[in-house]
């Protein structure tokens, strides 16, 4: 990209970046290095005695099957999250670009509920599923003989969570893969459709190659979503249960810092955490963000 | 298109319906709660059509709260607009000073600016909203809008976004108003603030909905119920010792908190749209 | 008119004029609780000028516990909060944090004697020599809800509830033979089936008097007795006579909604089933086995005390020792006790309120005050007192849950639910020591 013209001016730009450096010191490195720091004490929560332990916090965490247990659940749910809203989404979206009437409601009904907060979404399918008031369990127990009871069938809890979270996910990729099939060029989805291909076969060999950038783009913040932003679902629909089994890890690392107390074992989870999205993000730039050159 | 029978002509609709239905269809079973009595609820099955307590419900949530929240939904509604505002508003005007001068103009320390906004990206909020909670005290901003906003004003999003934005303005507009004699902060307000309009306007919703939809930081900061926003409120009300939830008023509190965003990106769609496909990719 | 108005302008003046201090009292109730919260404070200002309390609806226990944390390590502590029974511990673990209630007291010449207290209660939150470390203000205890009209549908007489463990469970099978969904539910696994449990059959649930005499106390529920009285719960789930309703207080919709006929729920939920239910019940003691020698004994509390926070001035100190002296008294205690549910914190408040007749028409009330004076505490009923306790409790919950679920036999869910709540015991004492 063209170099940009370049005032020149000794102060000024010092002056202009200044608040979001403040901001950006006293709201984010500075909690950060704190939390890094905690991560090697064990302290009891009023902060009054404070222990030295070293590296302690990490190894049994490491050491910890519940964890890793932990982990594993993260990452299936955020790939079923990914997968489930990601091809729901782009099979909306393909029919949505159909010339068609109405098709700006159509897209309107698709969009909203991605002003819907995570943590509503949650009360919203927790409220349809409860298996003592509510009225999908309802239906499925006495009309469809299902029995359901996410209380206690951990396969239930996580289907409904991925319900939940892929929900409030859907209009989120729907609008990024309706403007890529809007930029896919129809005089060669036309050339092909005269070639004969049926419009399966051209979905598949034209398009869906031209929307690979968008899907990746997508696959990754679907997983980032799904790792990291589900918190507030899972707090109300599972509680990390049945057992420990949707005890995702962003929920466990402020489970044990805000409920258990534990701050040394959540500060060391931050910091894994933590770890887990700088390697995320890095990948993503590495493979899709050019853009950014300096 | 190419296809002209009848049933391809129908099958997008018949798909757009069924979807459309599927997304619509826990909305309506909060709204049906949202007009029964609590007793109705808790007696399962709920029946599935509107009650007739609407008024009533929604009166008491938008006036009252439920009996001891002592934060009707108004009040709730109103903190939620201000810190939504707060929040975008200020992430777009540090995020545009900030592009402004990483763009325009070459200072010791630019990489370093840059590269300390990316990096917040990649602090999510669990890590640091303990010790953030430490500075907002000490800073004696605990129980304030101030202590509300700012710790979540900053957006590498919208600095970026920004950014990508000046860099595409044509180089030859920038030289032509140094000739006209206009300084720098002259061009930034009166041609390039103006020609950023969409760009802004993008950010806004996005950032609006950021904003109303913050949950995990007021939840640790609010300790006083005039700075309850809907989203703690509909928390506090679900999680009372040794009480009964009103979930009819829930229900109509959850309503109301889904409507104010979810009106702005339906009438600001277009740009929204925009917003998020050219910022985010 | 305008004379009066003029007065009461005045008087706006004078009172404003008045140095009044104000203390801050952070709470979890809601509801009518949490109204009866602001009734006591609003009396308490209404009754003196110079000390102000202001309550404060924190959310959750846990939220309000934690809000209360991160206000004290920010220096910006309330003068009173409200904490959980399980996390006493916790809080008397943190000298520096909490000034002991009986200290408090003393330092400002409040007559204060621990003895006019229930000592079931009092003793919970006390030292092992007898300080009061915390106030007692909303205590309740587990009960047993049953459903009348259902008990007369299956052929039972609505007026006797089963009193033992043996005779409750063949009720409940009958409930459901006669139609119902399930048999019973219950709410609070661990406080009302682990640790009442425990108690009320006079069997201990940790070592070293259940946590009081030291923080080098071990779990030692996973007995041959709660181990029969979990397989029981568990074949009668597989049979559907027991059904799981969720953690805390969740399951009380299947009792309100009819699909069980008995229930397992603090007597602090009192109004809310009766708020609820569309039918008649009882309240009820707890069942127990007949062939434990000293069974029942007495039951234990829940509910949550008043901490006060180290680092206020005088005047502050002085405006809350005014205020517990205010609701301990017998008035105060009664009306609260009559208007939310919970049990009176004092004997006194007690005989006042059946004098007045309240029990005629609540008996429910009395039958928990009743089991909690059943006996005389012992050592394994006087509470119950561990570090890290929520997170034994969810360690708990979950163990159940997976029990349950047939993912651990009943045996080896016990064994794990000791092994690592011990495990937690030991980072709270290597913590501490």
């Amino acid at each position: 990209m063209a170099k940009q013209y370049e005032f020149s001016s000794k102060g000024l730009p010092y002056l202009l970046v200044l608040p979001q450096m403040v901001i950006v010191f006293l709201f984010f490195f500075w909690p950060s290095a704190q939390a890094i720091w905690q991560s090697f004490f064990l302290q009891d929560p009023f902060g009054g005695k404070v222990i030295f332990v070293g590296f302690e916090n990490y190894t049994k965490l490491f050491t910890d099957p519940d964890y890793w247990a932990s982990f594993r659940v993260s990452t299936s749910f955020a790939i079923s999250v990914a997968f489930s809203s990601m091809t729901i989404a782009l099979f909306i979206a393909v029919q949505a670009n159909k010339k068609i009437k109405y098709d700006s409601f159509y897209k309107t009904m698709m969009i909203w509920p991605y002003a819907v907060a995570t943590m509503v979404a949650g009360v919203l399918w927790l409220f349809m599923f409860n298996p003592n008031v509510g009225i999908i369990a309802w239906i499925l127990k006495y009309k469809l003989g299902v029995e359901w009871s996410h209380l206690l069938k951990s396969d239930q809890a996580f289907l409904l969570l991925t319900l939940a979270a892929s929900w409030k996910q859907i209009s989120y990729n729907f609008v990024f893969f309706l403007a890529g099939l809007q930029s896919v060029p129809l005089p060669l989805v036309e050339a092909a459709a005269i070639d004969g291909a049926g419009p399966v076969k051209r979905f598949w060999t034209i398009i869906f190659p031209l929307l690979s950038p968008t899907s990746f783009y997508l696959l990754v913040m679907n997983l980032v979503y799904g790792f990291f932003e589900t918190f507030p679902i899972v707090h109300q629909v599972t509680a990390g249960g049945p057992g420990k089994a949707t005890q995702i890890l962003v929920y466990k690392v402020r489970r044990d810092g805000v409920i258990n107390l534990d701050l040394g074992s959540s500060s060391a989870q931050s910091v894994i955490l933590m770890f887990m999205v700088i390697s995320l993000t890095i990948f993503q730039f590495r493979f899709i963000e050019r853009r950014v050159t300096y | 298109m190419t296809e002209h029978k009848k049933s391809a002509r129908l099958f997008p609709h018949i798909v757009l319906w069924f979807a459309i239905i599927i997304i619509l269809f826990p909305l309506y079973f909060v709204f049906v709660a949202s007009t029964r009595t609590s007793a109705d609820i808790l007696s399962a099955p709920m029946p599935m059509y509107p009650g007739p307590h609407l008024i009533r419900n929604y009166g008491q949530a938008l006036l009252e709260g439920t009996k001891n929240l002592g934060a009707s939904a108004f009040t709730m509604m109103k903190n939620s607009f201000i810190m939504a505002m707060g929040i975008s508003s200020g992430k777009i005007i540090v995020s545009l000073l900030a592009a402004f001068a990483i763009v325009f103009f070459n200072f010791p320390g630019r990489k370093f600016c840059f590269w300390a906004i990316f990096i917040t990206l990649m602090l999510p909020v669990e890590v640091r909203i303990m010790p953030t909670y430490k500075v907002i005290s000490d800073l004696g901003m605990l129980n304030s809008y101030a202590g509300l906003i700012l710790p979540m004003i900053v957006s590498a999003t919208a600095v970026f976004l920004f950014r990508q934005f000046f860099l595409s303005v044509p180089r030859e507009i920038t030289e032509a108003s140094q000739i006209d004699g206009a300084t720098s902060m002259q061009f930034f307000r009166s041609i390039l603030v103006p020609m950023t309009r969409t760009p802004v306007a993008a950010m806004f919703v996005i950032q609006f909905i950021y904003g109303w939809n913050q949950y995990l930081w007021p939840l640790l900061i609010t300790t006083k119920v005039e700075y309850y926003t809907l989203l703690i409120g509909i928390n506090r009300m679900l999680s009372g010792a040794d009480v009964q939830i009103e979930w009819q008023i829930v229900m109509a509190t959850t309503l109301l908190a889904l409507i104010p965003p979810v009106l702005v990106v339906v009438i600001m769609q277009k740009q929204f749209v925009a917003g998020m496909t050219d910022t985010e990719k | 008119m305008k004379r009066i108005a003029l007065l009461a302008m005045i008087a706006l003046v004078v009172v404003g004029a008045y140095a009044q201090t104000t203390v801050e009292f952070w709470h979890a109730m809601t509801g009518k609780n949490g109204e009866m919260v602001q009734a006591l404070a609003d009396k308490f200002n209404a009754s003196q000028k110079d000390y102000k309390v202001q309550p404060v609806y924190k959310g959750s226990y846990s939220d309000t516990m934690n809000a209360g944390i991160a206000a004290f390590r920010a220096g910006q502590a309330p003068a009173i909060i409200q904490v959980y029974e399980v996390g006493t511990a916790t809080m008397m673990a943190a000298k520096g944090a909490v000034k002991p209630v009986y200290q408090l007291m003393a330092e400002n010449n409040e007559k204060f004697d621990p003895k006019v207290y229930i000592p079931t209660i009092t003793s919970y939150y006390s030292t092992s020599d007898g300080k009061m470390l915390s106030l007692p203000f909303n205590s309740s205890t587990a009960v047993m809800y049953f459903n009348k009209d259902a008990f007369k549908k299956a052929g039972l007489d609505p007026e006797k509830a089963p009193t033992t463990w043996p005779e409750f469970f063949a009720v409940a099978q009958k409930l459901k033979d006669s139609g119902m969904e399930g048999g019973f539910t219950t709410n609070w696994i661990s406080w009302i089936q682990l640790e009442n449990f425990s108690a009320w059959h006079n069997i201990p649930f940790g070592t070293r008097n259940n946590g009081f005499d030291g923080l080098d106390t071990q779990l030692v529920y996973n007995s041959p007795l709660v181990l029969k009285h979990f397989e029981t719960i568990y074949d009668l789930s597989k049979k559907g006579v027991f059904i799981y309703g969720g953690r805390e207080n969740k399951a009380n919709p299947l009792f309100i909604s009819g699909k069980v006929g008995m229930h397992f729920e603090s007597i602090g939920g009192y109004g809310n089933m009766k708020a609820n239910a569309k039918f008649n019940f009882g309240v009820a003691r707890l069942p127990y086995y007949p062939d434990v020698p000293g069974a029942p004994q007495n039951s234990i509390i829940g509910g949550a005390s008043l901490w006060v926070f180290n680092g206020k001035s005088k005047a502050e100190y002085k405006a809350v020792a005014d205020f517990f002296s205010f609701i301990s008294e017998t008035g105060m205690q009664a009306y609260w006790h009559q208007n939310t549910g919970y049990v009176p914190i004092t004997t006194a408040a007690y005989e006042l309120t059946k004098s007045q007749g309240f029990y005629n028409s609540n008996p429910g009330h009395e039958v928990a005050i009743r089991q909690l004076l059943n006996k005389a505490p012992t050592g394994n009923s006087m509470g119950i007192r561990f570090g890290n306790f929520n997170i034994i409790r969810e360690i708990e919950d979950q163990t159940w849950e997976d029990i349950l679920a047939g993912k651990i036999s009943v045996k080896d869910g016990l064994d794990k639910m000791v092994r690592e709540g011990n495990k937690t015991l030991r980072d709270f004492e290597r913590l501490h020591k």
